[in-house]
């Protein structure tokens, strides 16, 4: 297991939007290690105030040594993330559990909404390096409006995937919800649905692929203390009646396996 | 490279738990170190003095349904529900690899029942790689209407003395904090020959969504910890250890040497980390680098000349 604790140099800090942030962070190894999927926890103090670490979905790794992270500002931990100094060092834990199991041979629709759409940027990248197939994946994404979406949509076309959209306020693409987009889409009986978003959306998602018997990988998020797999406090219920673990046994499950109670 | 510059285990960090040597008084806490492989990556596991591993009960158990914990100032509430992999899959699947640690291993215990618990250490008895027993008496007591087996010192040295009958190794009984007076239990399981005693575990507390107006856990109540109960842990510490002969060990919102040694100066002999190894895996080895650090710049002989040495103006020393 190649996880790594080190104090990384926060390189760039950027406002996306009013509350959405993007952080690249300097570090070989976990640039070099992560796989999509996978996620960090962050120390976003030093002293005891907020305590534990926080996670973030890895954005994307880059080629000079660098990741990125993208987050929402909601509370304590990701206010006082928003507002470090370029040059300011943090201390980062990653890179951490099971991310998508990618199968570059079958067709890929990745379904993402809100800050969801942000680690799937990372998938989209290595399924269409290892593409073996004539068609690109096909990316849907969701978010609240137009605002949030534009961050990610140029970056997203950059790689040759297609991209369609959803926005509740119908300010950029379909006005409504990115599930119906997967509904109309129709997709293949042999294709991958990768999904990370709200835990309504995944649950959607989840029903239209069961309904379809389309296989489905969703990316959990839970309460988490330790993301390692040692406090056993990231529970996932599933539909067998035991339980898994966020941080060991996933984030990313497939939807099957996930008891959904919305 | 590493092994090359290995230091050699320093005598002066040394301490005594009943008839078992700790290299250093610095143990990791059950239910925070997993079954310690989770930190190999980050911690010289054979650096520790030991390990505590995760409560294990005689059947494997789920634990509680989800949200299990939750941050609050300073600490975070914890309601697992005791999840655990049961004796028989710990010893076949865990004991193999924390038995060629070469660090001394804890085995944390906990059960529904007296019975529940001799029949745990009868199991234990003889396993090659175990070091010492814990005994985690914060457990509710099912025959007892649910009242933990730690709030009645009849009821802890009961379950004290069936463990010491089955047991090969020195045996610690873990203190619950939830009890009006701590020393009444201490000196009940003293008495019914426990080698040692650990406290505190967890204090019960609770949290609430005003947005929802429902408790932030599902099981509503759940045990604090963290850096929030070190001052309530070093009180429970100095009371129990000034009450009892036998070796304490402190635990409660350690999460650095000198949080250590205020708990040694306090009367524990050793200590263990917890929480802290969520936030800094590496904590329990920098304590003990902390602690040898502090041993050489005060040129003590020995750790052990620090237990109890807190002084108290007005009462002599
Ligand atoms: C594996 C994983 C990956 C994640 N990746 C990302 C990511 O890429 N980008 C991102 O923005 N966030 C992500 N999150 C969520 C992120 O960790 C939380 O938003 C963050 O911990 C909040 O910290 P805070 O101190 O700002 O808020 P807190 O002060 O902890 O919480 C503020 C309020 O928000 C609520 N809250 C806390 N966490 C969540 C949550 N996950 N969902 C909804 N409400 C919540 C709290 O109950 C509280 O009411 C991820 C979570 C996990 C488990
Ligand atoms: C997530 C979690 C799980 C725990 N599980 C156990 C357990 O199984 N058995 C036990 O005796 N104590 C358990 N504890 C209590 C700790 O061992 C320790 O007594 C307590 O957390 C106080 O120390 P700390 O403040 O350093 O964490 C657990 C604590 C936490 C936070
Ligand atoms: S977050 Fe601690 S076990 Fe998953």
């Amino acid at each position: 297991m190649s996880r790594i604790q080190e104090k990384v140099q926060l390189i760039r800090s950027e406002r996306l939007t009013d509350d959405n942030c993007r952080l690249t962070l300097a570090s070989q190894s976990i640039a070099e290690a992560a796989v999509p999927g996978q996620f960090v926890m962050i120390q976003t103090a030093s002293g005891h105030d907020p305590l534990l670490r926080r996670p973030f979905s890895i954005h994307q790794t880059r080629n000079d040594a660098t990741f990125q992270i993208v987050f929402k500002i909601i509370g304590r931990g990701t206010s006082l993330l928003a507002h470090c100094r370029e040059g300011e060092e943090l201390s980062v834990l990653g890179p951490l559990g099971q991310g998508y199991r990618l199968q570059p041979d079958v067709p890929a629709i990745l379904v993402g909404g809100g800050m969801g759409i942000a680690p799937l940027l990372f998938l989209a990248r290595r399924l269409m390096e290892q593409q073996v197939l004539q068609a690109p994946p096909q990316v849907l994404l969701g978010a609240r409006n137009a605002d949030e979406l534009l961050s990610f949509l140029n970056e997203f076309q950059a790689l040759g995937v297609r991209v369609l959209t959803a926005t509740d306020d119908g300010s950029h693409g379909h006005s409504g919800l990115v599930t119906d987009e997967l509904k109309k889409l129709n997709p293949l009986s042999e294709s991958v649905i990768y999904c990370c978003g709200p835990k309504p959306m995944m649950a959607a998602v989840a029903t239209i692929c069961r309904e379809r018997a389309l296989a489905c990988q969703v990316s959990v998020e839970t309460a988490m203390a330790c993301g390692m797999g040692a406090c056993l406090g990231c529970t996932v219920p599933l539909q067998d009646g035991s339980y898994g673990h966020a941080c060991s046994d996933g984030p990313v499950f497939d939807a099957e396996r996930i008891l959904w109670t919305v | 490279m590493d092994c090359l510059i290995e230091k050699k285990k320093n005598p002066a960090l040394a301490v005594q738990i009943g008839s078992l040597t700790l290299s250093n008084p610095v143990l990791t806490a059950s239910g925070t170190f997993g079954y310690a492989k989770e930190f190999e990556s980050f911690v010289h596991l054979h650096r520790l003095g030991g390990v505590v591993v995760k409560g294990i009960s005689l059947e494997p158990r789920a634990g509680n349904p989800p949200p299990r914990i939750v941050e609050t100032s300073c600490g975070m509430l914890n309601a697992i529900g005791l999840e655990n992999v049961g004796v028989e899959r710990f010893i076949a699947e865990k004991i193999p690899y924390l038995s060629n640690l070469n660090v001394p291993v804890f085995v944390n215990i906990l059960g529904d029942s007296v019975d529940d618990y001799r029949r745990l250490a009868s199991r234990l008895a003889g396993v090659d790689g175990i070091a010492a027993l814990e005994v985690n008496i914060s457990c509710p007591n099912v025959k007892k209407g649910g009242s933990a087996f730690g709030s009645d010192p009849d009821v802890a040295a009961a379950v004290t003395r069936a463990v010491k009958q089955e047991s090969d190794v020195p045996v610690v009984v873990k203190l619950s904090p939830n009890v009006t007076d701590v020393t009444v239990i201490a000196q009940a399981v003293e008495s019914a020959g426990a080698d040692g005693i650990s406290l505190i575990n967890t204090l019960i507390g609770m949290a609430i969504d005003l947005r929802t107006r429902r408790p932030k856990l599902a099981n509503v109540i759940g045990g604090l910890s963290g850096p929030a109960i070190k001052p309530v842990a070093l009180r429970m510490v100095h009371q129990v250890a000034k009450a009892v002969c036998v070796p304490v060990i402190g635990i409660g919102g350690i999460d650095s040497a000198e949080d250590a040694l205020e708990f040694i100066l306090a009367g524990a002999t050793a200590v263990q980390v917890g929480t802290a190894n969520f936030i800094n895996p590496r904590a329990s080895e920098e304590i003990v680098e902390g602690i040898a650090a502090y041993v050489d710049e005060q040129q003590l002989g020995s750790i052990c000349e620090l237990i109890g040495a807190l002084k108290i103006p007005g009462e002599g020393g």
